[in-house]
């Protein structure tokens, strides 16, 4: 068996807030194979987003271990895990994050400015990204110029830019009408079917069910850990009803 | 892209908020344009008033009757009339054999008295001095002639007039070979002086004043023996010291002093003036600069306020930035780089502002028939340039720090 992409062994999060201590996240255990299309679901305040943000090395854990391909991302400094984001992690985010002012492809282009590596396309990786969202034809648009749902298809692009490992989106769905919101789910499902390893974090059991795995969570604590027996497929779906 | 992108960026914020940028960069734009003015006009004025010392000729020696200290002011200037000083000195120092580094010389005595001509009356200057004029004073006749070495000792009612007189006295009329009367005595118009404009120290009235030979006005006008001052050129401005010395020791010898301290003369030179000019403008330079360097100081904690604002209203950004891969090192770059753009972009408008308006003024001023040159020193447009990087630099240094450490999750989570 291949090495799990991620593996976390009794990960904690403690908050400390004026002394007071809030425990967001109480050893969680589980891993996630290469390919694989997880939802981690619960209701706000039950750890899903802290969980992502340390699996998404946003931040990182109180205690446990966490190896990413394996290696035990605890030792690395700041900026070393600035470049494991940068080379191997892709985010969505619910309110997309777009820098304002700033066109399309800039947006989507960001993230290779931060890949010190010589060597590269930009424009080729930067338009190929827009291509697998079908946003090419917006490419010099202004970000503030797009609707929410083009908005969320070209932050999945910026995620694409760098073909990373794992792409983590953070209720992608939430700030989205249920049209939009299922174009968006389409193109997670394809980018899975095309290799890519999806995390999606969200409190809605409809979006989840079009993952291939469910991980539910609730008081900072994971209660189940369940594959998806009757998963939806976007395309098959009318983006009306619910 | 570590260079280029964040100019982009912060020109992008620049213009986002056009009226914000403005006062944020105007503090930056008032300090350059000061330094940049500062600077010309204080070269302008110290240029303007070394050309005026030298337009009498840096070669020039002067003596004063009477002893005094080398950097005080000579003791005829308190009022005291001191009659140490003759012609036969004049004389004395105008022979080789004495001082040989002499090119000319001349003696002055002057006076005020009024002059009539055709029922004109005027009060004017005068001045009894001798042939060597001309040459010691870097000046020429207009039309006619100056008074020959005779004509220094034989009395002569000769009168060499300076250019305004010719308006103001002669009604407009060519003056040469007029008569007219000074102190009641009759003298002839033999040559008009070349006009000079007001000028530095003892000539400031040239074309106002009327010259007539020295034995003449001491005799005739003054009854008096002795000479106000002598002046002397130096054939080249490097030997003035050797120069100055043989001067005293001739003077010295003639009045039979011994002791150098018992000096019943002063002898001193322009180069030493023009160096007090220069050293009194620079003081004045530097303290303008000084102020100057307080409103860029000012401006730099605009840039500061403004920075740290921006860190504040971008924190998302920061946030985004740093999950797709930016470092520390990144964020701080792009923020410092932001800083020292807006700095720099209000330092080349303050140089484009300062240059205008330093052009402005030497126009008026030479409006205002001043031979102001218009200068602009490289000097003072690289210190403005580099003043405002550096200024970018500190100040934009704590905010650039700030949003490095800002950590990408609650840069995220931040509303």
């Amino acid at each position: 068996m291949s090495i799990p992409i991620i593996q976390v062994k009794n990960l904690c999060k403690t908050y400390e807030n004026e002394d007071v201590k809030t425990k967001a996240l109480r050893n969680a255990n589980f891993s996630v194979e290469k390919g694989e299309f997880v939802s981690i679901m619960g209701p706000s305040g039950s750890g899903k987003s802290t969980l992502m943000q340390i699996l998404g090395m946003l931040d990182r854990s109180s205690d446990g271990e966490y190896f990413f391909e394996g290696k035990n991302i605890l030792k690395f400094s700041d900026d070393e895990l600035a470049e494991i984001r940068n080379q191997k992690i892709g985010f969505v985010f619910q309110s997309f994050n777009l820098l304002p002012r700033t066109s399309v492809f800039e947006n989507v282009e960001l993230p290779l400015l931060y890949d010190k590596t010589p060597d590269k396309n930009n424009k080729k990786k930067a338009m190929d990204a827009l291509h697998a969202v079908g946003m090419e034809h917006r490419k010099d648009y202004l970000s503030n110029q797009l609707s929410g749902g083009e908005k969320q298809r070209v932050a999945i692009a910026r995620a694409l830019v760098n073909n990373p490992e794992v792409i983590f989106a953070d209720e992608p769905t939430g700030n989205l009408d249920s049209r939009s919101g299922l174009q968006v789910i389409k193109i997670l499902q394809k980018l899975n079917n095309d290799g890519h390893t999806i995390i999606l974090v969200t409190h809605e059991t409809y979006t989840a069910e079009h993952a291939k795995r469910v991980i539910y969570m609730k008081d900072g604590e994971i209660v189940a850990d369940d594959l998806v027996r009757n998963r939806r497929m976007a395309e098959n779906e009318n983006g009306f009803l619910k | 892209m570590i260079f280029l992108s964040p100019i982009k960026i912060s020109l992008k914020y620049l213009l986002a908020a056009k009226f914000r940028s403005f006062l944020t960069i105007l503090g930056i734009v008032i300090g350059v344009a000061s330094v940049i003015i500062i600077m010309s006009i204080g070269q302008s004025a110290q240029a303007l008033i070394l050309d005026q010392i030298s337009g009498i000729g840096s070669n020039l020696i002067g003596i004063m009757p009477g002893a005094s200290d080398e950097k005080g002011p000579p003791a005829t200037a308190m009022g005291m009339v001191i009659k140490t000083l003759k012609y036969d000195d004049l004389e004395a120092l105008r022979e080789k054999n004495n001082v040989p580094g002499i090119s000319s010389g001349a003696g002055y005595v002057t006076g005020t008295d009024s002059a009539t001509y055709k029922g004109n009356d005027l009060t004017v200057s005068f001045m009894g001095t001798t042939a060597g004029y001309l040459d010691v004073e870097n000046t020429e006749v207009e039309s006619g002639r100056f008074f020959t070495e005779d004509e220094e000792s034989n009395f002569s009612r000769t009168a060499v007039i300076g250019k305004k007189l010719t308006d103001d006295l002669f009604y407009g009329d060519d003056p040469i070979e007029k008569t007219f009367k000074l102190k009641d005595q009759n003298f002839t118009v033999i040559g008009v002086l070349k006009e000079r404009g007001s000028s530095g120290f003892g000539t400031s009235s040239q074309d106002n004043t009327i010259f007539i030979p020295l034995k003449t006005a001491q005799k005739l006008l003054l009854g008096i023996d002795y000479l106000g001052y002598i002046r002397l050129k130096a054939e080249n401005a490097g030997d003035i010291p050797s120069v100055m010395e043989d001067i005293k020791i001739t003077l010295r010898e003639r009045h039979n002093i011994d002791d150098p301290s018992e000096d019943d003369f002063s002898v001193r030179n322009q180069a030493s003036a023009m160096e007090m000019v220069k050293n009194v403008t620079d003081i004045l330079r530097y303290f303008l600069l000084a102020i100057g360097a307080i409103s860029l100081i000012v401006g730099g904690v605009g840039i500061m306020n403004i920075m740290l604002i921006a860190v504040n209203q971008r924190i998302r950004e920061v946030g985004l930035r740093k999950a797709v891969g930016a470092k520390n090192y990144d964020v701080q770059i792009q923020f410092l780089m932001e800083a020292i753009c807006v700095s720099l972009l209000g330092g080349i408008l303050g140089i484009i502002i300062g240059i205008v308006i330093s052009f402005l003024i030497a126009v008026a001023a030479q409006a205002l028939r001043y031979s102001w040159p218009f200068l602009i020193s490289w000097q003072s447009i690289i210190i403005a340039t580099l003043a405002s990087i550096i200024i970018g630099i500190i100040f934009g240094l704590y905010p650039a720090i700030k949003a490095a450490k800002i950590s990408p999750m609650e840069a995220l989570r931040y509303e």
